[in-house]
């Protein structure tokens, strides 16, 4: 039997998904060219380019970027770009941190045989198995509960005050991103030849350069990955963000919800859409790198 | 000291698991402990915490009542209870149609030409890549009165000449669960195309070799070698189903309550944290449970990891 041998139902099955799978995304971004600003139903392209803004009613007439109205609007809006600033900033560091902490995590776990192993071990599994809101709820519990007494014993006033921000949503990010690093790379370091590190061992080489030239080059894709994986749940993030944020540490997805709670203008799409290229471009490239690595393995 | 480090193997590894230990120690395992403690409180005036030790939000969760209509002094309210077993149908049926449309895709790249597979796969990616709530938003507008999915009904009804008036599909059940798939489904394809992958192909030629048809092949040999892969998708799927708050909240309005929107209101509109941690410790152990006889029965693959 040809292995290759397409049934006609999976094909049209597989393509229904397909259309199930992009329908919505192409829908948001054709609306993304609304020219209604109530956004309701599709109005049509802005037809023309003018030197300023002409409304009629809800319907916008012409504008300077023309089509690309709604665009211009999010390039002027001061919360996206802030809302932005944060989502990078806490994905960033977030990144570096767990990362780091993980990768020694998946080193000691798979290298060392220690007494609090199988505790640190099953820790990992906890954000897999426990839903993300039970977890959001759990640290808004311990932030809360922690602060109101650190400001109560200290008489903390004003800006000295405990509270949540931009720190809580960082370490609590940390927090379901290091069990992900750590299990990927701890795969990576289940395949891998034991004999080249005993080889670099007797021909003299200490423990710290047998690990910096031989098993950390080797590990390194897999840590790569690891933290890619990390940046992307980071900069996905909603449940951990919407209980751990405070003022002046909106994030993009919270900042998207706060709209669809009120008005929804094309520039929700807009923003929408360009998220998505952002997307696109990020996968395509990890894409690339990937089958390049495939294929030096070869 | 630094001698003895370098010496004792075990004092290594204890040091290089201490950061990521601590951390998750501090905001997992405190937080939870913490959650059962103030479940056991009360709730003060003030939307504070009085801790004692009382089980009156778990009863009350259970539907033991004291507002009752005929002067009782107690009775059931089944309020809770509904929350709790809609839940817990919402994340099954959602499973159910996540797997049946998430197999035949999976099924559909695996036995792609292998030049072809990674573009297939790179498909799945974008959908499962792009933000959660902008998926949901997208859903809103497509199941509006005004929105596309009528007015296509709307063409194919007047080209068939059937009366249609448009109706309204947001603020529905179903509205949540085709969201609910919508959002899931990246998470059932990817691990049950990782399964299907690995299956040896010369066990084809094997079962066509024996005689058996393409229906017999598919069920003795392709579903059980693949099932390792359903179960880590029904695990990345049915757990977050069963708590998410976004899509109900978005697409269900005021109308579809589940677990997830119980909770975060107690911890933000009705301000009353101990009822929420209760409700998100009995949230936390309905799913322990169901992952617990789910895998017990089924095994737990590796493919968890590749998603």
């Amino acid at each position: 039997m040809n292995p290759f041998r397409r049934s006609p139902f999976v094909l049209t099955a597989a393509v229904l998904v397909y259309i199930f799978l992009y329908a919505p995304i192409i829908g948001l971004v054709l609306y993304s060219f609304n020219a209604s600003r109530a956004n309701v139903t599709f109005e049509g392209f802005i037809p023309k380019y003018s030197d300023r803004i002409v409304m009629e009613g809800s319907l916008v007439k012409s504008s300077p970027c023309g089509p690309f109205h709604w665009y211009c609007e999010l390039a002027k809006n001061n919360d996206v770009a802030e809302a932005a600033g944060n989502t990078l900033t806490i994905a960033f560091i977030a990144t570096i941190i767990s990362t780091i902490i993980g990768t020694m995590a998946a080193l000691a776990l798979q290298r060392y045989n220690f007494k609090m192993k199988p505790f640190s071990q099953l820790s990992l599994y906890i954000p897999i198995v426990i839903p993300e809101i039970v977890m959001g709820i759990g640290i808004l519990t311990l932030f809360s509960q922690f602060f109101g007494w650190v400001n109560e014993t200290f008489n903390l006033v004003g800006n000295a005050r405990l509270s949540l921000g931009m720190a809580t949503v960082t370490a609590s990010h940390i927090a379901f991103m290091v069990p992900f690093v750590a299990l990927v790379v701890q795969a990576r370091l289940q395949g891998f030849d034991k004999s080249y590190e005993e080889a670099a061992m007797d021909l003299g080489a200490n423990e710290w350069i047998t690990f910096r030239r031989i098993t950390f080059p080797i590990i390194l894709p897999g840590i790569m990955s690891g933290a890619l994986l990390a940046f992307t749940l980071s900069l996905d993030d909603f449940v951990i963000t919407f209980f751990t944020n405070g003022p002046g540490s909106t994030t993009l997805p919270i900042y998207v919800y706060g709209l669809l709670r009120r008005i929804i203008t094309p520039q929700v799409n807009a923003l929408s859409t360009v998220w998505i290229l952002v997307v696109f471009i990020a996968v395509l490239l990890l894409q690339i790198l990937q089958n390049r690595e495939s294929k030096d393995h070869s | 000291m630094l001698q003895r480090l370098r010496e004792s193997k075990s004092a290594q590894g204890t040091l290089l698991a201490l950061p990521t230990t601590v951390w998750l120690f501090v905001l997992l395992i405190i937080p939870l402990i913490l959650t059962l403690i103030v479940s056991f409180g009360r709730r003060s005036p003030d939307g504070n915490v009085i801790y004692t030790f009382t089980f009156e939000n778990y009863t009350r969760l259970f539907g033991y009542s004291t507002n009752c209509a005929n002067g009782q002094p107690s009775c059931f309210d089944p309020l809770y209870v509904n929350i709790l077993g809609r839940s817990l149908s919402l994340a099954f049926n959602t499973t159910v149609l996540v797997i049946s449309l998430a197999y035949p895709l999976a099924y559909f790249i695996a036995r792609a030409h292998p030049k072809q597979r990674n573009m297939y796969l790179f498909m799945v990616l974008i959908p499962l890549w792009t933000n959660f709530v902008i998926r949901v938003y997208a859903w809103m507008m497509l199941l509006r009165k005004e929105g596309a999915i009528n007015i296509i009904i709307g063409w194919i009804a007047h080209f068939l000449h059937i009366p249609f008036t448009p109706f309204e599909m947001l603020y529905t059940p179903g509205a949540v669960l085709v969201g609910m798939v919508y959002e899931f489904l990246p998470f059932m394809i990817l691990p049950i195309y990782t399964s299907l992958e690995k299956i040896d192909l010369s066990l084809y030629e094997a079962a066509a070799d024996l005689g058996a048809n393409a229906i017999k092949t598919f069920l003795r040999v392709t579903l059980p070698l693949s099932m390792p892969g359903v179960v880590a998708g029904t695990i990345l799927v049915f757990i977050p189903v069963m708590g998410t708050f976004i899509v109900s909240d978005i697409l269900g309005g005021r109308q579809v309550i589940l677990v997830g929107n119980l909770i975060q209101r107690q911890f933000l509109d009705a301000r009353d944290p101990t009822f929420g941690s209760a409700a998100s410790l009995i949230l936390m152990v309905m799913t322990l449970i169901v992952t617990y006889f789910y895998t017990r029965k089924f095994g737990f693959g590796e493919e968890i990891v590749v998603a």
